[in-house]
């Protein structure tokens, strides 16, 4: 089954510590444990759409949560269960840094 | 003209159009704002060598053209872009000696770039002022009172969200205009009064004449937002009294003791044809109702002729649609012309006690000019005190001195 990994660090530490994926990547990939992903802007290169009072959406500069941490990156896994997920997802370079969201995908 | 007063024009007039024309070719809006600079540089090396071109703008626009393919050239990755840009500079140069005006007009769409919902709003008027009206990143840290650091990482961040997030060179689609329109009134009244009122100290006109000119614009795209017209005749008003408001010493001149027959009536009339177009949509809004206030001080004969009874309710209204102690100063002014100085000081004490505009110079201005015409001339002494130290500028600051001299002992 697949998982929506979501990296969350605190914007504030972005390229103050060595959180290089490199390696992770290239194993989890070789194990077929992950399918793609990505490092993502940072918040301040964010958009985010509102719903507006009446219907229909506006724009609004930022990330949709104003929280000190927030998602740097993402991967898409392909587990067998969510202890294959936690485990493949504890290796990360960031798990000792920020918080890493697992989500299931709905199918 | 000398030469550098040719450049200095041309920078003013020109800035805006040459950077808005770069970011169109090179989609990258560094490389336009320096390639824009450069020539600016190269036209003080060159023209008084080779005289001023008949069309500075388009001797600027080609030139920084120039200067950007030869940045492009140097670097090998930018083959693609390269390829785009150089058809055009060829054909530029053809067209700059024999065709009309060859330089489209970029700056609207660069315009509602800048002012895009997705950039933080300080940083939408920050880059517009810096792009469209090209000033400097010292000249805007003091003009929103931050530290210059502060002021250039707005912009580096504002320009890096562009280009990383996507945000599309253009005039917004119909269906997305009213809404984007808002953004870009707001910064183009900022515009204006940096070219009015100047925090420099310093009028520079072509930024008022710039935002004008953008207002018809603006105007002409979106004849059904009637605020677009409200804005543009709001600044008309204020424009045709422009050369009476500071005497020949640089010092500030009220409205009562402006000579109303040096205003420039032609301004005022489309300021009042454009403002009748606007409200007669119904659809009155903040910039159409102080239009409307503008165009009381504008057509009255004189000071005494004034409508104040009608400012006073026009002020209320814009009171209603956004509460604000600055408006709610302004109406303060008024209802004491109406109703007499003691009914006007009410209301400004009143705002003085909630403490909303501490800081703000004209409060106890105002205040010391109702205390005067009450007679209560030490209190007026000091409110003038309190507003001196607060004034911004230098012609304010001996305003205010002046005041103070003429009160009775």
């Amino acid at each position: 089954m697949r998982f929506l990994m979501l990296v969350c660090v605190d914007d504030e530490l972005a390229g103050t510590v060595d959180a290089n994926p490199a390696a992770w990547v290239a194993e989890t990939t070789a194990k077929r444990q992950r399918i793609e992903g990505n490092q993502l802007r940072p918040v301040s290169d964010a958009t985010t759409l509102w719903p507006k009072d009446g219907g229909g959406t506006f724009v609004s500069d930022g990330p949709f949560a104003e929280t000190k941490e927030q998602i740097a990156g993402y991967d898409i896994l392909e587990c067998v269960d969510l202890a294959e997920a936690v485990e493949v997802a504890a290796k990360h370079p960031a798990a000792g840094i920020g918080a890493i969201e697992l989500r299931p995908v709905w199918e | 003209m000398g030469v550098k007063e040719a450049v200095d024009e041309a920078f003013r007039a020109e800035w805006g159009r040459v950077v808005a024309t770069l970011i169109r070719f090179t989609g990258d809006w560094d490389l336009a704002e320096e390639c824009a600079a450069d020539a600016f540089a190269s036209a003080l090396a060159t023209w008084p060598r080779d005289g001023v071109p008949r069309r500075p703008g388009a001797w600027l626009t080609t030139t920084a053209r120039h200067r950007a393919l030869d940045r492009l050239r140097s670097g090998a990755a930018e083959v693609n872009r390269l390829r785009r840009l150089a058809p055009t500079v060829e054909e530029t140069v053809e067209t700059v000696e024999t065709g009309p005006d060859p330089v489209p007009d970029d700056r609207l769409r660069l315009m509602f770039t800048c002012c895009h919902p997705a950039l933080p709003l300080e940083a939408q008027v920050a880059l517009t002022l810096r792009t469209l009206a090209g000033l400097t990143t010292p000249e805007l840290a003091r003009a929103f009172l931050v530290p210059e650091a502060t002021m250039a990482q707005r912009l580096v961040r504002a320009k890096r969200k562009i280009r990383n997030a996507r945000i599309p060179y253009r005039v917004p689609p119909a269906e997305l205009l009213p809404e984007r329109t808002d953004g870009v009134l707001g910064v183009l009244y900022l515009l204006f009064n940096e070219g009015y009122s100047a925090s420099t100290d310093l009028l520079r006109p072509a930024l008022s004449t710039e935002a004008i000119r953008l207002a018809r614009v603006l105007v002409s795209l979106m004849p059904d937002a009637p605020e677009v017209g409200g804005l543009l005749a709001l600044m008309l008003f204020h424009d045709a009294r422009r050369a009476t408001r500071l005497d020949a010493g640089g010092d500030l001149v009220t409205l009562a003791d402006q000579d109303r027959a040096r205003w420039d009536r032609a301004v005022i009339d489309e300021g009042v044809a454009v403002l009748d177009a606007a409200l007669s949509r119904g659809r009155p809004g903040p910039y159409q109702l102080q239009a409307a206030v503008a165009a009381c001080h504008a057509t009255a004969k004189d000071a005494d002729d004034t409508d104040w009874r009608r400012i006073a309710e026009l002020y209320a209204l814009i009171g209603q649609l956004n509460p604000s102690p600055v408006v709610e100063l302004n109406r303060a002014v008024a209802v004491a012309e109406v109703d007499g100085p003691a009914a006007g000081l009410a209301l400004v004490d009143a705002l003085r006690a909630d403490g909303k505009l501490a800081g703000y110079h004209l409060m106890p201005a105002t205040r010391a000019d109702l205390l005067r015409r009450l007679g209560r001339t030490e209190d007026a002494a000091a409110a003038y005190q309190e507003a001196l130290a607060l004034a911004p500028t230098d012609a304010e600051r001996r305003f205010l001195a002046r005041r103070i001299a003429e009160l009775p002992n």
